[in-house]
């Protein structure tokens, strides 16, 4: 049984490439090919789809507007969640646990149900069409996972090294930044790839926030989304980019994911 | 850890309790709001009481809808949790190719939602699709796009193929959290492989497998942009499931009253059986 | 129940150790009695577990047999060589009771329950576990889970060997004694081979009835726990056992014996000074040396209270001479002399004792 084993992981993984690897393909072929001929791979190899895609603002903004909107949520996140994963970390107060609760619940929110007062609370803001619109709207999910991740990795500290610091004369913003954060090194990353990941892929709020300025790149891909064939190799181009910010992002951090996916808690 | 007592603590929890609300509190009073009155336009609302929610309740479309939904992550759990778990157990623990297989089966989690279903229409499209034109080729009168039967195959394919590789990662964090020590005892004491597994590899993934199963159930249960990219919710309805339903209500025909008494119920649904979920998982030990 | 024995044993964890120092087991031959008590002793990182695993089949050597009662061994797999190991922190099934967790190995081997339910509560019994057995095993103190990792091996009557890996390392100080005796009153009553490994020297000291002490991978010196305190053959064994460990000075030779900064020392293996070619010291243990009207002069520096005497730190050049003072005896407060029991001085050469 060992030896045949490794068979398992292989196949699954093929699995998981195989849609991919179709998707790749479809971009390096034209429209008219993919309607035309069935083939593994493009009979006229071109990069036209990519061109398009890289000369076109309407194209490469979307790219662009996604990566600005998830960069400041995961930043904003982040930011927040931490002190508030150490306050309930480390001290009791009225109200934590039903708190705690409570933000979690936000985590199981069905997006739809948010979609259109969302879209009603932003645009009486005037902040509809930003990209900050999108990064707050994220927060809503991301911030209880922020908090819930970094509790775990904060709990794992024991109190005594916030005792010593104190004992030792440091101020609490000075141990807070220099003593702890360092510590938890591994949690904060955990947490942002989190937030990352997750604002990164979701798209039904995304898409109802934005208009033209901050429009993600899904918004652009489903006005050509229309399968009934126009532009295929074009939308597959699209897509095939969309997988680069993520792959980039689990390679850096392919030593943590094996640890960091028990998110403290195992 | 022994905790303090400390009521200042509430401004380090000032900020995130901001966000949240702002996010969280004033959309969902606002839907309140709607599922208590009637509109007719022109911004004139009248008193409507728990209408919506008797008729949403009664409705032959909600049920429909709550049924697929219910049968969509019933078989979604079904599948993946135990293929998530065996797949990390057949994953090597230490070695060069770690790296490798984790980097890679964390793919498919890090692609946009909209990007996997517009993947899984072209993978699956029965004339020029990889999946379609195979099946159509090896005898399958296969098209999601008319078939309901193929449509619900299509739709638990992809999301088997998106969200397997969460239980994965997590059951293999737990896997190898498990010193090494314990698999010498085992061997010394004679245990077969299944006993194995049985006494003490599945106890120590007893908390990451309750992440993934509450996460799979929830976000199983809220699922929207995947299967509403790849079939739109057809043919017809038979895909439709809860959150397309809803969006279609509520964006769609703008049926604000409705849609937001069948905004609460659906938040409801997901609350109190996540809760129930949980509390049976963990009712043997302290979290 | 076997002899083993530890034929021509060299391991490294790296493919193609470039280097000796890449060796974490230097050659070793060993023979261990049939069921002696015994004790590997020596620092972190001295290849002790190495060597504990390959005894136990968990480790293949890169170099050498394994053999039990002649037998060769080193090809088995644990489970096929009769042994058991306790580990450093309990390991124990969580999910079943006290005697689910000892009748395991029995059950493995399709033993007749009855015959499993008698063996079990014996062992129990050795254990003082009788009245836990129904109780969930994840439920005990960190003691009584080792009394359970310990028990499983007990319970099983084909066991050659039972092996040791630092067991004590989690349980309280105030129970740790209360075990080490249980398991020397173990050995008493089962008469089986029992290897301890730890780098206590208290414990391995009181436990077995020759200890090993192993440094880098080299086993140091082989003996009785009175042999290696009385007679140390290499300074290592002088320093790591006895607290404070033993004193080592530079000498010379001086006609027919050694000399320490130019003051004569009688010492107990002087036949063994013919011209001996390189660092030569002088090894005498605190214990061993004495305040007196003359001899070494050397200026009294501190005294410690250890309890029932004092430990005096001494002066001598450049070098440090400690020596123990019994509780109510005086202490010269600047200079004084001191005088080494002839019998317990030895002169030592690139750290091995001259004989």
């Amino acid at each position: 049984m060992k030896r045949a084993t490794w068979l398992v992981p292989t196949l699954y993984i093929i699995f998981l490439m195989l849609p991919i690897y179709w998707l790749l393909n479809m971009s390096f072929k034209t429209t008219n090919e993919i309607l035309g001929t069935f083939s593994l791979w493009p009979q006229r190899f071109t990069l036209e789809n990519y061109i398009t895609i890289f000369t076109d603002p309407t194209w490469y903004m979307g790219y662009v507007n996604s990566l600005i909107y998830v960069t400041i949520n995961t930043l904003l996140s982040v930011s927040v969640a931490l002190p508030a994963a150490y306050a309930f970390s480390r001290y009791r107060f009225i109200g934590d646990k039903h708190l705690f609760f409570w933000l979690l619940t936000n985590r199981m929110a069905p997006a739809a149900v948010f979609a259109l007062p969302i879209f009603q609370l932003y645009s009486a803001v005037g902040l509809f069409d930003t990209h900050l619109a999108v990064a707050l709207a994220h927060t809503l999910f991301n911030i209880p996972l922020a908090v819930w991740i970094l509790e775990g990795f904060m709990s794992g500290v024991p109190k005594e090294l916030d005792d010593t610091a104190y004992v030792d004369g440091y101020s609490f913003g000075h141990f807070f930044v220099r003593i702890f954060i360092p510590t938890i090194a591994a949690g904060i990353g955990v947490a942002a790839f989190f937030c990352f990941m997750f604002s990164w892929v979701e798209l039904l709020l995304a898409k109802t926030l934005t208009a033209v300025e901050a429009k993600p790149i899904a918004a652009t891909m489903t006005r050509t989304a229309s399968t009934s064939g126009y532009e295929l190799g074009l939308l597959a181009a699209a897509g095939s980019l969309t997988l680069v910010p993520g792959a980039v992002v689990v390679y850096f951090v392919r030593n943590y994911i094996a640890k960091g996916f028990a998110l403290g808690r195992v | 850890m022994s905790k303090t007592v400390n009521q200042k603590a509430w401004f380090f929890v000032l900020p995130v309790l901001a966000l949240v609300a702002f996010n969280a509190i004033i959309p969902l009073m606002t839907v309140v709001n709607y599922s208590l009155q009637e509109t007719f336009g022109d911004n004139v609302f009248f008193w409507a009481g728990t209408q919506w929610f008797q008729d949403v309740l009664g409705s032959e479309r909600f049920h429909a809808a709550l049924g697929r939904q219910l049968l969509f992550t019933f078989t979604i759990l079904i599948i993946e949790i135990p293929l998530g778990v065996a797949i990390a157990l057949a994953m090597p623990r230490t070695g060069p190719w770690v790296s490798v297989c984790l980097v890679l089966m964390a793919l498919p989690l890090l692609i946009p939602w909209n990007v996997v279903g517009a993947m899984w229409n072209i993978f699956a499209l029965p004339d020029i699709g990889l999946l379609g034109h195979t099946l159509n080729a090896l005898g399958w009168d296969y098209n999601f796009t008319r078939n309901p039967g193929d449509a619900w195959m299509t739709v638990i394919l992809m999301d088997v193929w998106h969200w397997t590789s969460l239980v994965v990662l997590l059951a293999y964090a737990g896997l190898v959290s498990i010193p090494d020590a314990y698999y010498q005892a085992a061997k010394i004491d004679g245990a077969r492989p299944w006993a194995i597994f049985r006494y003490i590899q599945l106890p120590k993934m007893k908390r990451v497998l309750t992440i993934a199963i509450l996460l799979r159930f929830m976000d199983s249960f809220n699922i929207y942009t995947e299967p509403f990219v790849l079939t739109g919710g057809g043919p017809g309805n038979s895909t439709t499931l809860l959150s397309i339903d809803l969006v279609k209500v509520a964006l769609g025909q703008f049926d604000l009253g409705p849609a937001a008494a069948m905004s609460l119920i659906y938040f409801l649904i997901i609350l109190l059986s996540s809760w129930i979920f949980y509390a049976v998982m963990t009712r043997n030990e302290e979290w | 129940m076997a002899k083993i024995t530890l034929e021509h044993l060299r391991h490294s964890y790296m493919a193609n150790p470039p280097t000796e120092a890449d060796w974490a087991l230097r050659r070793l031959d060993i023979d261990w009695d049939d069921g002696g008590a015994y004790a590997l002793l020596g620092p972190s990182g001295c290849g002790k577990t190495t060597l504990l695993n390959i005894v136990s089949g968990l480790l293949k050597p890169t170099e050498g047999r394994v053999l039990f009662d002649d037998l060769d061994v080193t090809d088995l797999p644990p489970d096929q060589r009769q042994i058991a190991q306790v580990f450093q922190f309990p390991v124990i099934y969580d999910t079943m009771t006290v005697y689910g967790n000892l009748a395991f190995p029995l059950r493995n081997r399709n033993v007749p329950e009855k015959e499993v339910d008698q063996r079990v509560r014996q062992i129990a019994d050795m254990l003082d576990l009788t009245d836990r057995l129904d109780s969930r095993a994840s439920g005990l103190t960190a003691d009584g889970k080792q009394k359970i990792s310990l028990g499983r091996g007990l319970v099983r009557s084909d066991v050659n060997v039972i092996m040791f890996d630092e067991p004590l390392t989690v349980i309280d100080p105030h129970l740790k004694w209360v075990l080490r005796s249980k398991l020397k009153e173990l050995h008493q009553e089962v008469g089986r081979t029992m290897i301890y490994v730890t780098h206590d020297q208290t414990e391995a000291l009181t436990f077995a009835d020759r200890v090993v002490v192993m440094n880098l991978g080299e086993v140091v010196q082989i003996g009785t726990p009175v042999e290696l305190f009385e007679r140390p053959e290499h300074t290592f064994v002088g320093h790591f056992i006895g607290s404070p460990g033993m004193n080592v000075l530079p000498c010379e030779l001086a006609d027919g014996g050694a000399s320490i900064e130019g003051h004569r020392v009688t010492v107990a293996n002087a036949s063994a000074l013919n011209e001996p070619d390189g660092v030569l010291e002088i090894g005498i243990r605190p214990e061993f040396v004495s305040f007196a009207d003359q001899g070494l002069p050397v200026d009294v520096v501190r005294v410690s209270d250890a309890g029932r005497y004092r430990i005096v730190d001494t002066r001598l050049g450049a070098h440090s001479i400690k020596l123990l003072v019994r509780e109510g005896e005086s202490v010269p407060s600047e200079r004084a002399y001191l005088r080494f029991d002839p019998e317990r001085t030895r002169v030592y050469c690139d750290s091995r004792v001259l004989t």
